[in-house]
């Protein structure tokens, strides 16, 4: 009876794994298969000569390359000053007892999940507009900035937290002065975290489309977000084979940085690591 | 060196350095969040617009963009905001239900497992839930395509009926999306709270002879409650403020997925009435507000430990 039972609960294991596993696999398939083909197809299809074709269009494509360039200017470009001052605030947050530290803790949560992209963008737009951002790398990134700084910070705060403050101590003990000591001792320890928080803060401004989408109108300021959705949306009937390429381009330093942090620190999340 | 030990009022960097460090990030949440949040209000109580007079000089005109939101001879019209928060407490509703449900079937059919099908099926999910959402958009308009997608050639290789879900069933649709774009948060976060489980507990149960159900009702359910409600309040909160079906379908056909984010967008993007729009937010925002303050210091306070 009970071999039974365990014969059957295997089997439903195996049919439940087979059946998620493949809604979840084929429309990521898809997108590894489709731009190796030489005609554009819809479905899931293991290509019968494979081409590496699409992908030299799309290379010689220059608004294509240059949206890539555009995300990566955006990317990079958020991902530095957020890495930098959530540092900075974190450092402060976890070592200074400035009053209400923790009252302001829990306001920027609540502020950073109330104040969502699509209830401010009209505001966003209108700042940015009024301070003559609009169109510009530099409104999307400070734009990003602001909004992912919350969660960044309270994030960088739990891991500065983990960190002995003896080492500090025993800097300063030794005559280091504040500055030396952050140099010195801070950032070298707080890098693991850094790296975190950067690698997010890169993945979430490349992937994300609505405030590129909002913010970006010249074409040679899009990013690869917005300019693979005006691929697929104008001129018609899209160029499946070469769309597709251009995603799959696209997606692959999202999948290298999971990757990479999936070997180097497993990949775990904390609270709110997605927004 | 104990707390007790310490001079007072020893501090590893004065309070001076310390504010500096901490400046940065005030005014980069001032300007980006705390003036967003306030402005909107403001706009909210406006006639502005892009372009033309509203735009030059807008005038206040008291509530009367909410009077337009809550005008209950049409606001159930397709277009209106009624309609479009029906939409979303249906978007919602589905997309908690599927995304919490697969999540915690899939964390529970692996816990305890290790090796190579579950590295394949927690990569995959967790794939669906990171690689930007434009490409998983395109991915998706093929997998759903009427004629030659991947789901209707499947669906039509068994027998059943394939329509063409973007046209016919755009809710359905992009709440299916949706599912699958998010499990991935239910999933890690119940997984990881199974995994603390200790292995004693499922052993007397193993013992007792209790069954897979039992053993779910009775052991493990109880254990990963906090993070059940955490799950159910997060996932409400970001569904209800996503603009990722926009990708799908731009809220259409005939308005049929005009979910919240993405009429706010149109009222204020396609039409330029940033008044109207602006009213819109201030309603999101308040349902944001009550959900994350129930998160805040309903779920987590009592859930989990620090």
């Amino acid at each position: 009876m009970n071999l039974v039972r365990y014969v059957l609960a295997r089997i439903g294991f195996y049919v439940f794994v087979v059946l998620i596993g493949m809604i979840f696999a084929i429309p990521l398939l898809w997108l590894l298969l489709a731009p190796f083909n030489s005609q554009a197809m819809l479905s899931v299809q293991i290509p019968d000569e494979p081409t590496l074709n699409n992908f030299r269009a799309v290379f010689a494509n220059t608004h294509a390359m240059r949206g890539l360039l555009n995300s990566m200017i955006q990317a990079a470009g958020a991902m530095v000053i957020i890495t930098v001052v959530a540092s900075m605030t974190a450092y402060v947050l976890s070592r200074v007892r400035i009053p209400g530290r923790d009252v302001f803790v829990y306001v920027l949560i609540l502020f950073s999940s109330v104040v969502t992209g699509s209830a401010s963008m009209v505001p966003i737009f209108l700042l940015l507009f009024s301070m003559g951002l609009v169109d510009t790398h530099l409104g999307v990134i400070l734009v990003f900035t602001g909004g992912l700084l919350p969660t960044a910070i309270f994030i960088m705060r739990d891991f500065m937290q983990s960190i002995p403050k003896s080492y500090e101590e025993s800097a300063l003990v030794n005559g280091a002065s504040t500055w030396q000591m952050i140099k010195d001792v801070v950032t070298p320890l707080t890098r693991p975290g850094m790296m975190v928080i950067g690698i997010w803060a890169f993945v979430n401004v490349w992937g994300s489309f609505l405030i590129p989408f909002i913010l970006l109108r010249s074409p040679d300021k899009m990013p690869a977000a917005t300019a693979t959705f005006s691929f697929y949306t104008e001129a018609g009937t899209p160029v499946i084979t070469l769309v597709s390429a251009y995603a799959l381009i696209y997606v692959l330093p999202v999948l290298a940085l999971y990757l990479f942090v999936n070997w180097r620190y497993g990949f775990q999340f904390f609270g709110g690591i997605k927004s | 060196m104990s707390k007790e030990l310490q001079p007072k009022g020893f501090q590893i960097i004065s309070l001076k350095v310390g504010l500096l460090l901490f400046l940065p990030a005030v005014v980069f949440i001032t300007i980006f969040l705390l003036f967003p949040f306030i402005w909107v209000f403001i706009i909210s109580f406006t006639n502005r617009t892009l372009l033309g007079a509203g735009a030059r000089d807008p005038q206040f005109i008291g509530i009367e963009n909410y009077l337009r939101l809550f005008d209950f001879s049409r606001w159930m019209q397709p277009g209106e905001f009624g309609h479009s928060l029906a939409l979303t407490v249906t978007f919602v509703f589905g997309s908690l239900i599927g995304q919490v449900l697969l999540g915690l079937a899939i964390a529970f059919a692996f816990n305890q497992r290790k090796g190579a099908v579950r590295e394949i099926m927690f990569t995959l999910v967790t794939l669906a839930w990171i690689l930007p959402e434009t490409a998983i958009g395109f991915t998706w308009l093929a997998f759903l395509d009427g004629r030659a997608g991947t789901l209707n050639s499947i669906l039509g290789s068994v027998g059943l009926s394939t329509p063409d879900w973007l046209i016919e069933y755009p809710l359905r649709s992009v709440m299916m999306f949706n599912v699958w774009r998010g499990t991935a948060f239910s999933m890690l976060l119940f997984s990881a709270a199974l995994g603390n489980v200790r292995p004693s507990y499922l052993e007397t149960a193993d013992v007792i002879g209790a069954s897979t159900w039992q053993r779910f009702r009775d052991i493990l359910f109880p254990l990963i409650r906090p993070q059940f409600a955490t799950a159910i309040v997060l996932v409400t909160l970001w569904t209800f403020n996503v603009f990722t079906p926009f990708l799908l379908t731009q809220g259409g056909p005939a308005f049929r997925s005009d979910i919240i984010a993405i009429h706010t967008y149109r009222v204020a993007f396609q039409f330029y009435e940033f008044g109207r729009g602006s009213a819109i937010a201030v309603i999101v925002m308040i349902i944001n507000f009550i959900l994350a303050s129930i998160y805040l210091f309903g779920v987590k306070r009592k859930g989990v430990k620090k």
